[in-house]
C-alpha cells in the first residue's frame, strides 16, 4: 500500500468531521440573535472602544509580543535539552549556557535601550 | 540512541569570532555611551573580521566534511568563499562607518518632529555594526553548509540583517523603508520557495544532505516528479538571493532604496555567498542529474543577461543601473554552474571576487557625489564629472570598464576565463549569449564615460566631496585589485585553481 494513503486517509476524516459538525449545527442548532453576539469578543469583558489615534495600536504591544517570542523559542530549546540532559552531559551543559547567554546579552540590550519601560 | 556531537571548532571558529564579534556589539550598544559607540562599534567589528581571516589562514590546507557533525564541508571553495567574504566585508565596514549615510533615529517617522530633534541631538544608529557582523556570519555559513536545514538557517541569518540595513537610510527614508518591506516580502517569499523544494528534496531521497541526495540521484532510488519540484524551487529561492530574471524585480528597488555603503555590501558579499551555495548544491548534489537541470539555467542565465544589459541602457538612475549590471552579472556568473567542471568552479572563484571589488569601489563613488541634499544618484546630474574631479571619475571609469570585460581589467579575464569553462564543457549557446550582451552592456558604460568626460558640466551644485581616510582606503583598494587582476590575473587565479574543490 502507498505510504501516503493513510495520511489523506486522515485528512479525509478530519474536514469530513468539521464540515460535518459545521453542518449539524447549522441545521440544528438554536438561533437567536442578541447585540452581544455581534459584537467582537473579548474574553468576556465589554469590548474596549477604539484605540486613540484612528484605531492603530501602540508599537508598544508589538514590542511586548516580540520579546515574548524570544523567550519562548529559549524555552523550546530547552525542553529538548531538559530531555537528553544525562546523554548530553558537560558537552550539553556548556552549550546551553552559551545559548542562554547568548540570549541574554539581547535581553541586556533591550532592558537597556528602555524596551522593557511601558511609558 | 542519542549522543553528544562532535564539533571540530578550529574550522567553525571563522564563523564563530564573527558572531562572537556581534554579541559583543550588541553589548556595547546596551552599555556604552552613546558618543562612544560609534568608534567601539567599527573597532569590535574591524577586530573581528581580521581575526576570523587570520584564523581561516592558519586553517586554510584541513578538509574536512566533519566540522560539525557533517553539516558544514571545511573544503577548497569553503576556504576561498569564506575568505574573499571577509575581505570585502572589511572595506564595506569601513564604507558604513563613513560619515552620514545611516538614519539618526530609524523608529522616528519621516518628516515628524521625532526625526529633526534626532538628528539635531546628533544620534545615530550604530546598531549597523552588529547587524553586519551577523549578516557576515550568515553568509560564511551559507557558502559552507552542506544539509538543507543548515542551508536554510544560514539563508535566514544573512538574509533578515539585510532587510533591516536597506531601510536604515539617512536621506530619502520612505524610498529606503519601501525598498525594505519589498525586500522583506519577496525574501520571506523566496525563502518559502527553498524550504519547499528542500520538502521535495527530502521526499525524493529520504536524506537532507547534498551528498545523500547525490547518492540517491545515482541508484535513481524516487520518483522522478518530486526531484524536479524540488530543484526548481530550491533554485526559485537561490536565484532570488543572486538577483537572476525573473526573480530579480526586487533588485532595482532595493539598491536604490538602501543606504549606499549597504547597497555595495549587499551587491558584493550576497553575490559570494548564494553563488557559492548555488555551486556547492549543483556539483555536488545535483551534478548527476545534469540533463534534467541544465537547459533550465541555460534559459535563465541567458534571459538575465539579457534583461540585465538591456534594462541597464534605460536607466537615469546610477544606483538602479549598477542594479541592473549586477543582475547582468549574476547571468554571467550562471554560466560557471552550467560549465559544470573544474574549470567552471575557479572562474567563478575569480570572477566573485573581481565583481566584488569593482562594485564596492562603484558604490564609494556613489556616496561621494552630492549636492546640500545629499547623494545625488541622478545620471543626468553626473555630466561632466571628470572635469570636476578627475580622479574620481577615472576610478568610476575603471569600474565601469572593468564590469564591460575590457581588456586590462579584472573584468576581463573574469569573464574570459568563466565564457572558456562553458565553451570547454560544451555549451557554445551561452557563451555566444554571453559575448553579445557583453558588447551590448559595453555600449552602455562607454555611453556612461563619455557623459562623464566628453561633456561640458553644466553649472549645478553637484560636488564630489573630499574623500575621507576610509573611502580612500577602499577606493584604492579596488582600484589596485581591479587593475593587478587585469595584468596579473595568475596571482588570484592560481590560488583559484588550488582552492577550486568541493568535498562530496
Amino acid at each position: 500500500m502507498n505510504p501516503y494513503i493513510p495520511i489523506l486517509v486522515i485528512g479525509a476524516i478530519g474536514f469530513g468531521f468539521a464540515a460535518f459538525s459545521v453542518g449539524v449545527a447549522a441545521i440544528t442548532g438554536p438561533k437567536r440573535y442578541n447585540r452581544a453576539k455581534s459584537e467582537a469578543y473579548e474574553c468576556g469583558i465589554q469590548p474596549s472602544p477604539q484605540a486613540a489615534g484612528g484605531g492603530r495600536f501602540p508599537v508598544k504591544y508589538f514590542l511586548t509580543a516580540m520579546l515574548f517570542i524570544v523567550f519562548d523559542i529559549e524555552i523550546v530549546f530547552l525542553y529538548p535539552w531538559a530531555v537528553t540532559f544525562d546523554k548530553l552531559g558537560l558537552f550539553g551543559l556548556v552549550e546551553m549556557v552559551i545559548f542562554i547567554l547568548t540570549v541574554f546579552v539581547a535581553y541586556a540590550y533591550v532592558w537597556r535601550r528602555g524596551g522593557l519601560e511601558w511609558d | 540512541m542519542f549522543t553528544s556531537p562532535i564539533l571540530d571548532y578550529s574550522l567553525l571558529a571563522p564563523i564563530l569570532i564573527i558572531l562572537a564579534g556581534a554579541l559583543i556589539g550588541v553589548g556595547v550598544e546596551a552599555f556604552a555611551r552613546k558618543e562612544q559607540r560609534a568608534p567601539l562599534q567599527l573597532g569590535i567589528a574591524l577586530v573581528s573580521v581580521v581575526a576570523s581571516f587570520v584564523q581561516l589562514l592558519r586553517v586554510r590546507n584541513v578538509r574536512s566534511l566533519k566540522a560539525a557533525i557533517d553539516s558544514v564541508a571545511f573544503d577548497g571553495a569553503t576556504v576561498f568563499m569564506q575568505g574573499s567574504i571577509l575581505v570585502l566585508a572589511f572595506f564595506a565596514l569601513l564604507l558604513i562607518a563613513d560619515r552620514g549615510n545611516f538614519v539618526a533615529q530609524a523608529s522616528a517617522i519621516p518628516g515628524s518632529q521625532d526625526e529633526h530633534s534626532s538628528i539635531a541631538e546628533g544620534k545615530s544608529q550604530t546598531e549597523v555594526f552588529p547587524l553586519t557582523l551577523f549578516a557576515i556570519s550568515g553568509m560564511m555559513l551559507f557558502a559552507a553548509a552542506t544539509d538543507l536545514i543548515t542551508l536554510f538557517v544560514a539563508l535566514e541569518v544573512l538574509s533578515l540583517p539585510l532587510y533591516l540595513m536597506a531601510g536604515l537610510s539617512r536621506r530619502r527614508r520612505l524610498l529606503s523603508q519601501e525598498a525594505a518591506l519589498k525586500y522583506f516580502l519577496l525574501g520571506a517569499y523566496s525563502s518559502a520557495f527553498f524550504l519547499f523544494g528542500g520538502a521535495f528534496l527530502y521526499g525524493y531521497s529520504g536524506s537532507l544532505s547534498l551528498t545523500g541526495i547525490a547518492t540517491a540521484i545515482d541508484v535513481n532510488s524516487g520518483n522522478d516528479v518530486f526531484l524536479l519540484i524540488g530543484i526548481v524551487f530550491l533554485m526559485v529561492g537561490l536565484l532570488f538571493k543572486i538577483g537572476a530574471v525573473p526573480f530579480h524585480s526586487w533588485t532595482p528597488d532595493v539598491y536604490q532604496g538602501a543606504p549606499t555603503p549597504i547597497t555595495g555590501f549587499m551587491a558584493a558579499c550576497t553575490k559570494i555567498a548564494a553563488l557559492g551555495a548555488m555551486l556547492r548544491i549543483f556539483y555536488v548534489a545535483l551534478s548527476a542529474d545534469v540533463v534534467m537541470w541544465r537547459p533550465i539555467v541555460t534559459v535563465i542565465s541567458i534571459i538575465t543577461m539579457l534583461v540585465g544589459a538591456i534594462a541597464a541602457l534605460s536607466q537615469r538612475d546610477v544606483k538602479r543601473t549598477l542594479a541592473f549590471s549586477s543582475i547582468a552579472h549574476a547571468g554571467f556568473l550562471l554560466t560557471g554552474i552550467i560549465a559544470l567542471n573544474q574549470s567552471g568552479l575557479k572562474a567563478s572563484l575569480f570572477y566573485l571576487v573581481a565583481y566584488g571589488f569593482a562594485t564596492i569601489g562603484a558604490f564609494a563613488v556613489v556616496t561621494l557625489v552630492r549636492d546640500s541634499a545629499g547623494e545625488v544618484s541622478d545620471m543626468n546630474r553626473w555630466v561632466g564629472l571628470g572635469k570636476k574631479s578627475p580622479l574620481i571619475a577615472g576610478a568610476f571609469c575603471l569600474f565601469l570598464l572593468s564590469f564591460g570585460g575590457i581588456p586590462l581589467t579584472s573584468g576581463f579575464i573574469a569573464k574570459f576565463s568563466i565564457f572558456t569553462a562553458a565553451y570547454e564543457s560544451g555549451n557554445t549557446t551561452v557563451v555566444v549569449f554571453g559575448v553579445l550582451t557583453s558588447a551590448i552592456a559595453l555600449f552602455f558604460y562607454l555611453r556612461v564615460i563619455v557623459m562623464l568626460f566628453f561633456t561640458e558640466p553644466k553649472s549645478d551644485a553637484v560636488t564630489v566631496s573630499v574623500p575621507s581616510l576610509k573611502v580612500k582606503l577602499v577606493l584604492a583598494a579596488s582600484v589596485i585589485v581591479t587593475i593587478v587582476l587585469g595584468v596579473y590575473p595568475s596571482l588570484l587565479l592560481n590560488s583559484a585553481q588550488s582552492f577550486a574543490s568541493f568535498l562530496r
